[in-house]
């Protein structure tokens, strides 16, 4: 097996050992500490624990026992779900129009709508927080969707102009001549094909508002404290394995979700 | 060709373009064009790259707006219309057939946008596909087709909601030599067949000499002749044009009191001369040129020169005569001597027909308007 050749020049598995040895510590250290919370949440300890003493679901009790867990999972998933939408559906136009846009401002509004990806998110947070206090936003779901969105919106944007890049823009002139508007012709022609985009571009979107905790701690105060935020403080606070059955929670839910969007799309078209 | 003026069907119309002027910041694109198309006429726009045959087109389209000028659909002005209300059917270079619907869907979706009935869709989707000889391929996936089949049902979708003008830009580049020049007569006939006002956009001058009613030739954005393409072939106004058109060899002649004259003898001419500028360039073609033997009709200019060489090509053999001024040019002709073959580096005699004796000005004028 070894002595194979691995691909179609002369080197065989054997030369390559190391690669694969390199690739293997790789892949450990990437999901080992991800894969170390699903045993302590099993945990019966009171601490978090590893080797976990012995095994109980009493964590996974703990938390949909929980009222406030519950309500800050409720604001999570529904600050995530209007991020998702806003940031989606402004990030698509935005990919839209700057790839058909002719002008010189072109590159400085590029540069500009992704600025958020390249400032760190604590300085965003304080600004925001500066901001919306005057205008009341603070610790409002529709402050949380707004700032969040600004995270989101450069993650869509990106994901839909690889989309366009790919597209045909013929396409969408020739059903303009034959007699669609310009938006009917984006939504019957352009949107189908680049589904693909948008609904991943969707799906980042989602997942950085859910996963968010810098913003949120700053913003998201009172009875609107997102999953996020709770989880942070309570491992402040108490460190309990709660947040290890939170986790592994989550882990399964991306799961679920990548695996979704993985099997949602259609076969690749050629 | 074969079709008369006005034979044009009751939907399509003339288009009448005037003064049309594009500029892309320093580069002029368009430069003051005026351009009638009658009613049921195939005309092509035929240009090197960069000449503005594109631009002219997508503003007939509505894709690009012009920075002056006027363009008129029968009486209708359609500058400022959005190209959904023109009422123009397209063919691009790439198909651009709709990927995620098949063949029936594609040559449906300008008939849904009409609000035709689905029987009524049915029903002319199959008339369409008959027409270009695709019946019983309305189920098939877009990437079943081969590119012909492609580009029949991209000029089915075109034409299947009746538009009043086609317009085509350069539809059949992408496809191989022998399957382009069967769609140029496939095209052709379509067209007899419809009688659409169509405006065809190449530049391959031999597919616009095939195809074309009249032939508008445009260069840096500016109209540089329109005629029908036996005109332009045989009388180029232009240097221009007789190097884009054919195959060309051009020997600069000295025009005084309206004579020409070569190496200091006056040229026979069938038609007075275009411009009165001193230096000028005689046009000629290989095919149009006769190697000589010892006795010269009166009637023909006569060049003398030196044979270099023979080229067989099969239908016919080229002869390449390098002339007292260093210059070569080519005599084409489609079989071999009777009697005697001049061989390379003999002195030998051109004959042209004063008919074929074309002197062209060396710049470019603009077309008379």
């Amino acid at each position: 097996m070894l002595r194979k050749s691995a691909t179609s020049t002369q080197i065989t598995h054997l030369q390559r050992l190391w690669l694969y040895l390199l690739c293997g510590l790789v892949v450990v250290f990437l999901v080992a500490p991800t894969l170390l919370v699903v045993p302590m949440s099993f945990s019966s300890s009171r601490f978090l624990q590893f080797p976990p003493p012995d095994w109980s679901l009493r964590w996974y009790r703990a938390y949909f026992n929980s009222i406030e867990w519950r309500d800050a999972t409720f604001i999570s998933l529904q600050v995530a779900i209007w991020t998702m939408l806003v940031s989606t559906v402004t990030g698509t136009m935005a990919a839209y129009g700057l790839h058909y846009c002719r002008l010189s401002l072109r590159r400085s509004v590029q540069i500009a709508l992704a600025l958020p990806m390249m400032i760190p998110v604590i300085l965003i947070a304080v600004g925001v927080f500066m901001l919306f206090a005057p205008l009341g936003l603070n610790n409002t779901i529709t402050g949380l969707v707004l700032a969040h969105s600004t995270l989101a919106i450069p993650l869509v944007m990106i994901s839909v102009s690889a989309g366009l890049r790919n597209f045909d823009a013929n396409q969408e002139m020739v059903a303009r001549s034959l007699g669609a508007s310009r938006i009917r012709a984006f939504l019957t022609v352009t949107l189908p094909q680049i589904a693909n985009s948008v609904v991943s571009g969707a799906l980042l979107a989602f997942v950085t508002s859910f996963d968010e905790v810098v913003i949120s701690l700053f913003v998201a105060g009172g009875d609107k404290a997102t999953l996020t935020r709770r989880m942070f403080l309570a491992l402040r606070d108490e460190i309990d394995p709660t947040i290890a059955a939170i986790s592994t929670l989550l882990i399964l839910f991306s799961i679920v979700l990548v695996g979704a969007s993985q099997f949602l799309r259609p076969g690749s078209k050629t | 060709m074969t079709s008369e003026a006005g034979r044009g069907g009751a939907a399509s119309l003339p288009i009448t373009i005037r003064r049309l002027t594009k500029h892309y910041g320093k580069f002029t694109a368009l430069d003051h064009i005026d351009l009638e198309i009658k009613s049921g006429e195939f005309i092509t726009l035929l240009g090197p790259s960069g000449s503005g045959k594109t631009t002219l087109l997508m503003m007939l389209g509505g894709f690009v707006q012009p920075d002056a000028g006027s363009i008129r659909f029968g009486d209708q002005e359609v500058v400022l219309l959005p190209p959904h209300k023109r009422g123009i059917g397209m063919v691009f270079q790439n198909y651009a057939l709709f990927p995620h619907m098949n063949v029936a869907a594609n040559l449906a979706y300008p008939l849904k946008l009409r609000g035709c009935r689905r029987d009524e869709i049915a029903d002319r989707v199959a008339k369409a596909l008959e027409l270009v000889e695709l019946a019983g391929y309305g189920e098939r996936g877009v990437h079943q087709l081969s590119g012909g089949q492609k580009q029949r049902v991209a000029l089915a979708r075109a034409i299947i909601f009746e538009p009043r003008i086609l317009l085509m830009d350069e539809p059949l580049s992408a496809l191989d030599k022998n399957l382009r020049e069967k769609m140029q007569l496939e095209i052709r006939r379509l067209h007899d067949r419809l009688g659409l006002t169509s405006v065809y956009v190449t530049h391959d001058q031999r597919e616009a000499l095939t195809m074309s009613d009249r032939i508008a030739v445009l260069n840096r954005g500016r109209l540089v002749q329109l005629d029908q393409p036996r005109d332009l072939y045989e009388q180029p106004t232009s240097r221009f044009i007789a190097d884009f058109i054919g195959e060309t060899h051009c020997v600069p002649v000295e025009v005084r009191e309206g004579q020409a004259l070569l190496f200091g003898k006056t040229l026979q001419l069938d038609r007075p001369l275009r411009s009165t500028a001193p230096a000028q360039s005689l046009a000629l073609r290989p095919e149009k040129l006769h190697l000589l033997g010892c006795d010269v009709p009166p009637q023909l200019n006569v060049i003398e020169g030196k044979l270099r060489q023979h080229v067989f090509q099969g239908d016919s053999i080229v002869s390449y005569v390098t002339l007292a001024d260093g210059r070569e040019i080519a005599v084409r002709r489609s079989q071999g001597f009777g009697e005697r073959t001049p061989e390379p580096g003999d002195k030998v005699r051109i004959g042209i027909a004063p008919r074929d004796t074309i002197i062209v000005p060396d710049d470019e004028p603009t077309a008379p308007t």
